[in-house]
């Protein structure tokens, strides 16, 4: 067996990630959920407006982003909900992994999460709103993956610090909504365009907001997350 | 239940005497206030009406010098919120307080005044211009902030995490900005952009530079106020805990 010390920041998150997700196979409670609420969520748009006056191909990239936003925190919530249970988070804490590795295994989970959220999401929004995703379909999948990235970033972050609060359902996504504007404008913005046929490179500015946004919020929140544990 | 609150206030007893309340007239509050309406008196009375704009224009003294002093809050903090995770000196989280909370006061001063101002010069009250999608994304921002201060009991964690957010928070800033930015560069919109005014009258600009000092001393002594009136509270905290 291999000594503590020798478990790297990646290997210890990958752990805790692999943990993470296996309670969420087992259980499904939180994937089948968020699934259902995003496919309730589809339909629901589908009639708040007047489809003889608005397009679909013009309400998708919307609706796709503010279900996803929506969808992520009921997973994000649960990221650490799960380990207030029992004080399951003190046998974390007790691990002796660094505590940068609690959060990037947490985020990680929850990148899974919300990217098999969406995978169901975006071929049902295909198929309702009757969409060509197919011809930009990878520039769309990279353009989520770069959104999801940043909405975990601060979603993880959050999550541990409003599970320690009075109102941990409300506060979450009171807190987590305004800095979520970078990401789903400017991925709402891209899909749209790509989506009405505009080549790649008309994009390019909102995608460069996408990653600047993540490798700040990924290193400001992993510098950030040990001063929201208990000292 | 009365037996309870009655061991409440034996224990504040002592802590009354350290009160604002009891420190006497806040002189420096005084001071700001009168400048204040010094202001006034000048922009109503002795500072020329706008040609174009009319009366209306007359926000502009109201309006700028709170959106300064709201940037000067949120600025202050996020330097005490970094030097709080540093130090960890409990002082440092309660101007941080302090500091958000008259941020978002002149915030809502420079948001409710903004649509009052627009409604007759541009002929809307509000506009997705990048400056008022960011200050509304700011306010937001830092209620977000008092609210989860609001949530949590415990003095240290609260401080930690708010400390945290108000990091955060001013990471953010830049973010927003370029995106609203980005965002009606590609969709310009058919309004009545605010005229730039580099050269100013001089009237104007006198008034707007006394406006500038006069509502920087205000923020002053609300945030000094609003600092007294944590210290009480974090004393009051402190005796209710032993």
């Amino acid at each position: 067996m291999r000594s503590a010390k020798h478990i790297s920041l990646l290997s210890a998150s990958l752990l805790i990630a692999r943990k993470d997700l296996a309670i969420e196979f087992r259980t499904r409670t939180a994937f089948f959920s968020a699934v259902v609420f995003a496919l309730l969520g589809i339909v629901i748009f589908y009639f708040a407006w007047d489809p003889t006056a608005v397009a679909a191909i013009d309400l998708a990239p919307g609706v796709i982003w503010v279900i996803f936003t929506f969808a992520g925190l009921l997973g994000l919530h649960r990221s650490f909900g799960v380990e207030m249970a029992d004080r399951a988070i003190d046998g974390l804490l007790g691990a002796p992994v660094p505590r940068e590795a609690i959060y990037l295994g947490k985020a990680l989970a929850n990148l899974v999460f919300v990217s098999a959220v969406e995978a169901i999401t975006i071929p049902a929004v295909a198929l309702f709103y009757n969409m060509p995703f197919g011809g930009q379909g990878f520039a769309i999948a990279v353009i989520a993956l770069l959104a999801s990235i940043g909405l975990v970033a601060v979603g993880t972050l959050f999550s541990a610090m409003a599970v320690n609060t009075r109102l941990a359902e409300l506060l979450l996504p009171m807190l987590s909504l305004p800095f979520f504007v970078p990401v789903v404008m400017p991925a709402a913005q891209a899909t749209a365009r790509l989506l009405a046929g505009r080549p790649v490179a008309e994009v390019a500015g909102w995608v460069r907001i996408l990653v600047a946004f993540d490798i700040a919020f990924v290193v400001a929140c992993m510098l950030a997350f040990p001063f929201t544990l208990e000292e | 239940m009365s037996d309870i609150s009655l061991r409440g206030e034996a224990a504040r007893a002592p802590v009354a005497a350290t009160r604002a309340s009891g420190r006497g007239i806040d002189w420096f509050f005084l001071v700001a206030v009168v400048l204040v309406v010094i202001t006034f008196v000048r922009v109503v009375y002795f500072t020329p009406v706008e040609a174009i704009q009319g009366p209306a224009q007359k926000i502009f003294y109201l309006h700028l010098p709170a959106a300064l002093a709201a940037f000067m809050a949120f600025g202050l903090v996020a330097i005490t919120s970094v030097l709080y995770l540093w130090l960890k000196d409990p002082k440092l989280d309660l101007i941080a307080e302090s500091a958000a909370e008259v941020g978002v006061v002149f915030t809502t001063m420079v948001l409710v005044s903004g649509p009052l101002w627009g409604k007759p010069v541009w002929g809307t009250w509000w506009t997705w211009d990048a400056r008022l999608t960011l200050t509304l994304f700011l306010w937001f921002v830092y209620v977000g902030y008092l609210v989860l201060r609001g949530a949590i009991e415990d003095s240290a964690m609260r401080a930690r995490y708010s400390a945290v957010l108000g990091i955060l928070g001013a990471l953010l800033i830049p973010f927003i900005h370029l995106s609203v930015y980005l965002f009606r560069t590609l969709h310009p919109m058919p309004i009545v952009l605010k005229p730039s005014a580099p050269s100013l009258p001089k009237d104007m600009l006198e008034t707007l530079l006394l406006s500038f000092v006069s509502f920087t001393i205000l923020f002053f002594a609300f945030l000094r106020a609003r600092y007294h009136l944590a210290l009480d509270r974090a004393a009051i905290e402190a005796e209710d805990r032993r």
